[in-house]
């Protein structure tokens, strides 16, 4: 069977190692000093969706994400590692979006890119961490979602059997197709990039990337087709302008907040036996321990 | 029937009302007197026999039950269709869920339907005014969901001025559990489930489930003995749990420990996992990220057991004890044996 499987995908800010370089003398983080990386539950739902390709040859993974022009670094990973190709949605009347506006904005992006059987995309991106895109997005396409999913089990006769991991245990889902699956951290790693492939598609680039090439790399895009990434605007989505970005966002943030490390007052040890002997005494005594 | 009111969907298993929807309520009938509205929840399921006398403690003033075989185990679009066409009915300013498996499957998809803002994994909720900084309009009484961003390196607060239910779903043990009044006593509205949801909903179908209780119980653990990546190895874990079983405490772990593969997912503790506020925390080779941090800041007496005397853990630690782990851990265990009855 080939199945037309698309990815969504994020590119974030990679805010769970953030060491002190990335921190100001104010004790808040600079953004800047992030790199950004492919989400990294996207990577296992690109798994997922390249596993289906195996096993249905002829498949087509695509991957769609919603971001900045840059975002295209993202698609290029992807199919080194096996995707057939992506699309960037980007616009500047995309930004500001919440998570409403987000949804709205690629479920117009994948009623634009037609048929499809299955979306995948990992449970949620670590930047917002709010795992309602992909609900969010199965709701507007008007079909169904499987959340927490750790396995694709079966793929067959118009229904996809998954495995979902919840916080008490597993169980077991059958749903009709098209729907929308995101996957979980717990699901198997992506596989690593193919070298052939790298060799095959590194000097794909998108429009906007294109644009900033010496002509002998824009040349080598017109002689290969297979390396140009698609750029989609919100206008080319039909995307309505009251319903994306910021203006199409129901959310809106009222004040931000840096989270600041104060210190309080600290006794500090060395590894002395006698000084962890007092600790120890200090603590029983005051009933913290025994 | 009367509209306007805060309303919070209880998730029900075993014949029990969750922890996280209780506290809720709580946190819910704290909202509504202060908005002067009525507190109202929403059960959906198969048999829901005994909800009303486990919720009116809580101050529940109205319980909606929605009851049909099929409406257990849960499954999205059923309860989605129902909450659709509920708060199309009664039009709630606010809607609270569980931050859970479930409230994070339902939330996004009747939050969607309804075209109503959704802030998830709220660690407050306020009720104050909002002026849009573009119009000068005023908001008065909007519900402020305030949550942890950007790796929770940011605290935002988020408001839906427009649009309604204002949703938010929050995460277990965020919010404190606490009876309103014993005696309290609300109304029951029983309503006809075909009323509210169609046979096309019931499109995915469940082959298997089991529950597993986790054995793992960090969050309720009034010690926890934490490792960090600075354990070093998955045999190093083994010293924390010794440790922990001389102390009678429950191991955690920082996700970067995890992710190392040291020990398993459901010990994390920080924005991503579990959050705990134990009497006592022992962090042993933890840098202090700042989404572990957000995890466990609370708790009473922090102990940070650390060879970088400059880790940030440290400066919300009551205690500092720079040195190597595999020294340290083990005259705790000694001094603790030879001290205690």
């Amino acid at each position: 069977m080939n199945l037309n499987i698309i990815v969504l995908a994020k590119q974030v800010p990679d805010t769970r190692n953030v060491g002190k370089d990335a921190m100001k003398e104010d004790g808040t983080i600079n953004r800047a000093a992030l790199p950004a990386i492919f989400n990294p539950e996207d990577l296992n739902a690109l798994e997922q969706a390249l596993r289906l390709k195996d096993s249905n040859p002829g498949s087509t993974v695509t991957l769609l994400t919603m971001g900045l022009p840059r975002a295209s670094e993202i698609i290029r990973e992807a199919i080194y590692r096996g995707a057939d190709g992506g699309i960037v949605l980007t616009d500047r009347t995309l930004g500001g979006a919440d998570t409403l506006a987000t949804s709205y904005s690629l479920a117009q992006a994948v009623k634009k890119f037609g048929k499809y059987d299955i979306i995948l995309g990992g449970r949620q991106a670590i930047d917002g961490d709010t795992a309602q895109v992909g609900p969010q997005i199965a709701e507007k396409l008007g079909i169904p979602q499987i959340t927490y999913a750790e396995e694709i089990l079966d793929l067959s006769d118009g229904h996809v059997t998954v495995k979902r991991r919840l916080e008490n245990g597993v169980e077991t889902v059958k749903a009709p197709l098209p729907c929308v699956v995101t996957v979980n951290g717990s699901a198997p790693d992506c596989r690593p990039r193919n070298a052939m492939r790298v060799q095959k598609f590194k000097y794909a680039a998108s429009p906007s990337e294109a644009a900033k090439l010496s002509d002998e790399r824009k040349a080598l895009l017109e002689k290969r087709p297979y390396l140009n990434l698609q750029e989609w605007s919100a206008a080319y989505v039909d995307a309505d302008p009251a319903q994306i970005g910021l203006p199409g966002s129901p959310t809106k943030v009222k004040a931000i907040e840096n989270v600041v490390f104060t210190a309080k007052d600290c006794r500090v040890l060395t590894d002395n036996d006698a000084e962890i002997e007092d600790l120890v005494k200090e603590l029983i005594t005051n009933h913290t321990i025994g | 029937m009367d509209q306007n009111n805060l309303i919070v969907y209880l998730e029900f298993e075993d014949s029990r009302v969750a922890d996280v929807s209780l506290e809720l309520l709580t946190k819910g009938r704290v909202l509504a007197s202060r908005l002067g509205v009525k507190l109202e929840a929403v059960v959906v399921g198969d048999d829901l026999t005994g909800v009303e006398e486990q919720v009116f403690p809580y101050g529940v003033d109205r319980l909606y039950k929605v009851s049909d075989k099929r409406l257990y185990p849960y499954t999205s679009n059923p309860h989605s269709a129902v909450l659709i066409n509920l708060f199309r009915e009664i039009k709630p300013q606010a809607c609270l869920m569980g931050a859970t498996c479930i409230g994070r499957d339902l939330g996004p998809r009747v939050s969607s339907c309804l075209h109503s803002g959704l802030t998830a994994d709220c660690t407050a909720l306020e009720i104050g005014d909002h002026t849009d900084p573009k119009t000068g309009k005023e908001y008065k009484d909007l519900l402020l969901q305030i949550r942890p961003a950007f790796g929770g390196n940011i605290v935002a607060t988020i408001v839906n001025p427009e649009c309604r239910p204002q949703m938010a779903t929050v995460r277990e043990g965020v919010m404190k559990k606490e009876i309103f009044d014993p005696n309290h006593k609300g109304e029951v509205v029983e309503l006809d489930a075909k009323k509210y949801v169609s046979d096309e909903d019931f499109v995915v179908e469940i082959l298997d489930r089991h529950i597993e209780k986790s054995k793992i119980n960090i969050k309720n653990s009034p010690i926890i003995v934490a490792g960090g990546y600075g354990v070093g190895s998955k045999e190093n874990f083994q010293l924390l749990h010794e440790l922990a079983d001389t102390l009678g405490a429950e191991v955690g772990a920082s996700r970067a420990a995890v992710d190392a593969g040291f020990t398993e997912h459901a010990r994390q503790i920080g924005q991503t996992g579990v959050t705990v506020r134990p009497k006592l925390y022992i962090a042993c080779g933890i840098s202090g990220q700042i989404q572990h941090i957000a995890g466990m800041q609370d708790s009473s007496i922090i102990i940070s057991i650390n060879n970088d005397p400059a880790a940030p853990i440290n400066t919300i630690a009551d205690y500092v004890i720079t040195g190597n782990l595999e020294e340290v851990v083990p005259k705790l265990i000694k001094y603790y044996k030879k001290n205690s009855k």
